[in-house]
């Protein structure tokens, strides 16, 4: 390369001369090869998934499976909604788009500590310390990936919370975590493009030379993610950060806190064609004074952003092609302890999904009369991850190899959740 | 290759002999000789064990690491940073076949050095007492300052480890340096006892000092490995009789004391708790360790001091000094000999349980002397390998699922820390102004960026330095980068262009020593040179691009 004349190095040459100088393979340089398929086809087809990750465990029992009169029930009224079921009183907005959404209500998993629940319901895998699994995220946006070559900022984005990562995917495949003000620090380069190029050029080289030296994955990764930042830093897409730029109005119909804010940047996110978004809402772990948390300051916020955010989609005509995933790592006990709380419960609990080719307004499954029992068949992780996966056009049959070489099927087998296939 | 040459070649009575020799000629070494005579014979051990697993899986292990790498890993493990253009030189110029061992020694007992070790490891347990968000939010309990000043202090003076962590777990006393009743170790568990029956106390102390995983226990039995509900409530029980309390105004900081504990059913003789299985049955629980040891129910204190007795018990329990020999083995070695490092139950088999018992019972020997451990390990072979894998040994890489063999050294990224103090050290951005205090606030403050709390009762969090994206742009466009490749007064650049006696070559040459241990290749003074014309011939300006270019290479990034 010559660097007097810096013009013709484009932001993706650093991949492919990477790819040059090693063995490097696979998904992150794929997206470099153009893809010979007009754009606006491909943005018809394009498929995405937002997950709402409600951390800490949200008390489902007190959203979207009430068990008034029952001992374990609680403090809330069911409502009726637009859809085929009730939920609780204190989501009154989101009752009016439950013909768009529907609640699995015999979800039952074994894990009910944070950090291992956390891994299992994102991964569908429980954690086994000799192989780290990929987060749906990574999944998803992996198998999607190649819909959208134009994709400059990172196909993972998790607003507001960390997620899981990537595993044995790769670093390529990490969230990319952002706080809910949409501010991505470090994007100005200091000094003239022109000069940037030649200095990445010059990097190419030395990345090169040690990937070559052959000690690893995790060096070739560190320059794949090299490739993916200078992608993102000059790239017109980082405008959908920036919910700044909606009107008072919207922002207020969101609701001006970070999840709300959160979830208008993943309608904008979505738009410009992430595959996959994941905005965090936490503070759900509520061992003391249960009710008053949730009416007084959870349950508005999620009822505003996530009524907002389903009714966009569906205004738009996007709500079909891209699925929503509202979870945490588990419910909580139907039973009301000393403090005013309710404690961690794996065995019984509820999720809603909506969108994404998924059949809208109906609860899946039950629970018994005080909710401490799924009545008949339960769903884990796994059935969720297929169930969303098939929503979206990827096939079950999907297998990865992990670096061991051992082949992996997508979903971890799960099953779809049939009734939402009819 | 390190140890064959010192102990392989000649017998070891000969070695001896000359060091003793050399004592008499050299009489200002005898103490780092004195230190590396001692460990010979648990080097020697651990060389045998790791080479025994190489040829039971048909490894040949890889190449010896070059002196520039060694000595950089060796920096950056023990003092937390990499050398400077001069410790290394004075490392790589050195022709005494014994300066491995003379590098360790002075790093590890060296007055000059003293700090920065102290500095390192109270890093490291800082972020795994109170993790890397401890004490930084407005409503913690938690005293950062405290806390690290208490470790440094230990740390400073090689303080035996078991002494140590009885300390953590039975202290009583303010948290924040300056109040009266000060101990900072009581910073460990202040925020660990109110809430949930202390349950994050006995989490956090099982696992940490005893490898035992017990948390999921709390609620039902274990479906994976021995741990039974009970077992837990009964460990529960040892940390019943210590409260926080906050302090009665702003001026007084948080305070960890101990309390009598009257028992659930009230009868403080036989101070019980309950806990309820699965099932709804309710089960009764008293303080008894892990192997099955009673101590006398009363929850008086001054008849029973509950956490007292488990600090003993757990000094003498065979998990405790496995738990440290396999922490700190990982932190040079880049794993443990269980994954994960923390989790010696007895359903995770060890891939090296013999070592792992050897080191224990020496370890136990020398006092619990930490220093000594790091030397043992520091001036191993597998320490001194190659990261370069070879189509003999790359099937080795526990990426890949299989256990840690170590027939090269897996290579790791640096921490936040570590770059931290490398940038300050190789660059010279005079951040390094200011008293202890400063610093490290200053350093803190750089450090939060990184770091999320999840807000659960776990207390977990995550770390955004390790790889991805936001890390690439703040190494890219950061403040920090930014300053260090500046090239203003203060900096390595500056300094290099305006010394007069150097030629653009030794220039480069220097930056790459700073940065990466290593002279430039051929090609790569081409490109510099290619760097020096784009520039029109500014030096000054090509180097700040030569600089840029090192620290955001994976060579500088990894510690390999």
């Amino acid at each position: 390369m010559n660097f007097n004349t810096p013009s013709g190095m484009s932001r993706r040459h650093f991949m492919q001369h990477m790819a040059g100088a090693s063995a490097l393979t696979g998904g992150a340089l794929a997206l470099g090869h153009t893809l010979n398929v007009h754009a606006n086809e491909l943005k018809r087809n394009r498929k995405s998934a937002i997950l709402l990750w409600m951390g800490g465990g949200p008390s489902t029992i007190d959203l979207w499976d009430l068990k008034p009169g029952a001992s374990t029930g609680g403090e809330f009224k069911p409502i009726s909604t637009t859809g085929d079921m009730q939920i609780s009183e204190h989501l009154p907005m989101i009752a009016q788009h439950m013909d768009k959404l529907s609640i699995v209500r015999n979800m039952s998993t074994r894990e009910a500590d944070h950090t291992r629940g956390t891994y299992y319901m994102h991964t569908g895998h429980v954690p086994d310390p000799n192989i780290e699994y990929p987060s749906y995220g990574s999944v998803i946006a992996h198998q999607l990936a190649d819909q959208r070559p134009e994709l400059e900022i990172p196909p993972f984005i998790a607003v507001g919370g960390g997620s899981e990562g990537p595993g044995y995917l790769g670093m390529a495949w990490a969230p990319f975590s952002v706080d809910s003000n949409g501010q991505v620090r470090n994007l100005d380069m200091g000094i003239e493009q022109a000069r940037m190029m030649q200095r990445v050029e010059a990097l190419r080289r030395l990345e090169s030379r040690f990937i070559n030296s052959n000690r690893g994955l995790a060096v070739e990764e560190h320059a794949k993610v090299i490739g993916k930042t200078l992608n993102l830093m000059s790239s017109k897409q980082m405008e959908a950060f920036k919910v700044s730029l909606e009107t008072q109005e919207v922002r207020e119909r969101y609701g001006e806190n970070n999840f709300g804010r959160g979830c208008l940047m993943a309608r904008r996110l979505v738009e410009v064609g992430v595959p996959f978004v994941e905005v965090s809402l936490g503070g759900w772990d509520n061992h003391q004074n249960i009710f008053t948390t949730l009416q007084d300051n959870l349950l508005p916020t999620l009822d505003r952003a996530m009524s907002a955010l389903v009714e966009d989609l569906a205004q738009r005509g996007m709500l079909q092609d891209t699925a929503i995933i509202w979870m945490g790592e588990f419910g909580r006990t139907p039973r009301i302890n000393g403090n005013g709380g309710r404690d961690h419960w794996a065995r019984s609990w509820s999720t809603v999904v909506g969108g994404g080719g998924l059949k809208p307004g109906i609860a899946v499954g039950q629970t018994n009369e005080d909710g401490t029992q799924v009545e008949g068949p339960s769903y884990s992780s796994e059935d969720l991850l297929a169930t969303v996966c098939r929503g979206l056009g990827i096939s079950l049959e999907t297998t990865f190899t992990s670096r061991s070489g051992r082949p992996m099927k997508i979903a971890h087998g799960g099953k779809v959740i049939s009734e939402l296939f009819s | 290759m390190m140890c064959d040459r010192c102990f392989g070649l000649a017998k070891p009575s000969l070695i001896r002999s000359l060091f003793w020799a050399g004592l008499l000629l050299f009489a200002p070494l005898a103490p780092l000789l004195a230190q590396e005579v001692e460990s010979e014979q648990q080097v020697k051990k651990i060389n045998e064990l790791i080479a025994q697993t190489w040829s039971d899986y048909s490894l040949t292990p890889s190449a010896d690491a070059t002196d520039g790498e060694w000595c950089r890993r060796v920096y950056l493990d023990l003092v937390g940073r990499i050398p400077s253009v001069d410790e290394l030189a004075a490392f790589t110029s050195d022709k005494d076949k014994f300066k491995k061992e003379r590098l360790v020694s002075k790093l590890l007992y060296d007055d000059q050095y003293t700090g920065e070790y102290a500095r390192n490891w109270t890093t490291v347990w800082t972020n795994l007492l109170i993790g890397r968000t401890g004490g930084t939010q407005d409503n913690s309990m938690i005293s950062r300052p405290g806390m690290q000043k208490y470790l440094r202090d230990s740390f400073a003076r090689n303080k035996p480890y078991h002494q140590l962590v009885s300390e953590l777990v039975t202290a009583t006393g303010r948290v924040a340096p300056g109040s009266e009743e000060f101990n900072g170790a009581a910073n460990f568990l202040i925020d660990k006892v109110n809430e949930e029956q202390a349950a994050q106390a006995t989490a956090a102390t099982t696992k940490l000092f005893l490898g035992l995983q017990v948390q999921c226990t709390q609620c039902h039995n274990h479906p994976f490995n021995d741990w039974k509900q009970q077992k837990y409530w009964e460990m529960n029980a040892f940390f019943r009789q210590v409260r926080a309390f906050r302090g009665a105004s702003e001026l007084e900081s948080p305070q960890l004391a101990n309390q009598d504990y009257a028992g659930e059913s009230g009868n403080p003789d036989e101070a019980d708790l309950f806990y309820e299985l699965r099932n709804g049955q309710i089960k009764v629980a008293y303080p008894v360790f892990v192997d099955g040891t009673e101590i006398p129910r009363s929850g008086y204190v001054n008849v029973v001091n509950r956490r007292s007795e488990f600090a003993k018990m757990m000094v003498a329990s065979p998990y405790f000094a496995k738990t440290i020999v396999n922490r700190t083995w990982s932190h040079f070695l880049g794993y443990g000999f269980t994954k994960p490092v923390d989790d010696l139950g007895p359903h995770n088999v060890p891939s090296h349980p013999e070592l792992l018992g050897y080191l224990a019972e020496e370890f136990q020997k020398s006092g619990y002397d930490m220093k000594k451990l790091m030397t043992w390990i520091v001036l191993s072979r597998p320490y001194a390998l190659s990261s370069q894998r070879t189509s003999n040994n790359e099937k080795d890489d526990p990426m890949l699922g299989g256990p840690p063999r170590f027939s090269q050294f897996y290579i790791r990224q640096m921490s936040a820390e570590q770059l931290y103090e490398s940038l300050l050290v190789s660059t010279q951005t005079g951040q390094a102004q200011g008293s202890y205090e400063e610093q490290e606030e200053r350093k803190n403050r750089w450090l939060q960026q990184f770091s999320t709390a999840f807000g659960n009762d776990e207390g977990g969090e995550a770390t955004i330095f390790n790889g991805t994206i936001p890390q690439i742009l703040m190494m890219f466009n950061g403040e920090m980068i930014r300053a260090a490749t500046s090239g203003e007064s203060g900096t390595i650049i500056d300094s290099l262009v305006t010394n007069t006696k150097l030629k653009d070559q030794q220039r480069i040459e220097q930056l790459y020593l700073a940065g990466l241990a290593r002279l430039p290749s051929r090609e790569e003074l081409k490109t510099a040179q290619e760097l020096l014309a784009a520039r029109n011939g500014d030096v000054r300006q090509m180097l700040r691009d030569q600089w840029w270019i090192i620290l955001n290479s994976g060579e500088f990034i990894f510690n390999f």
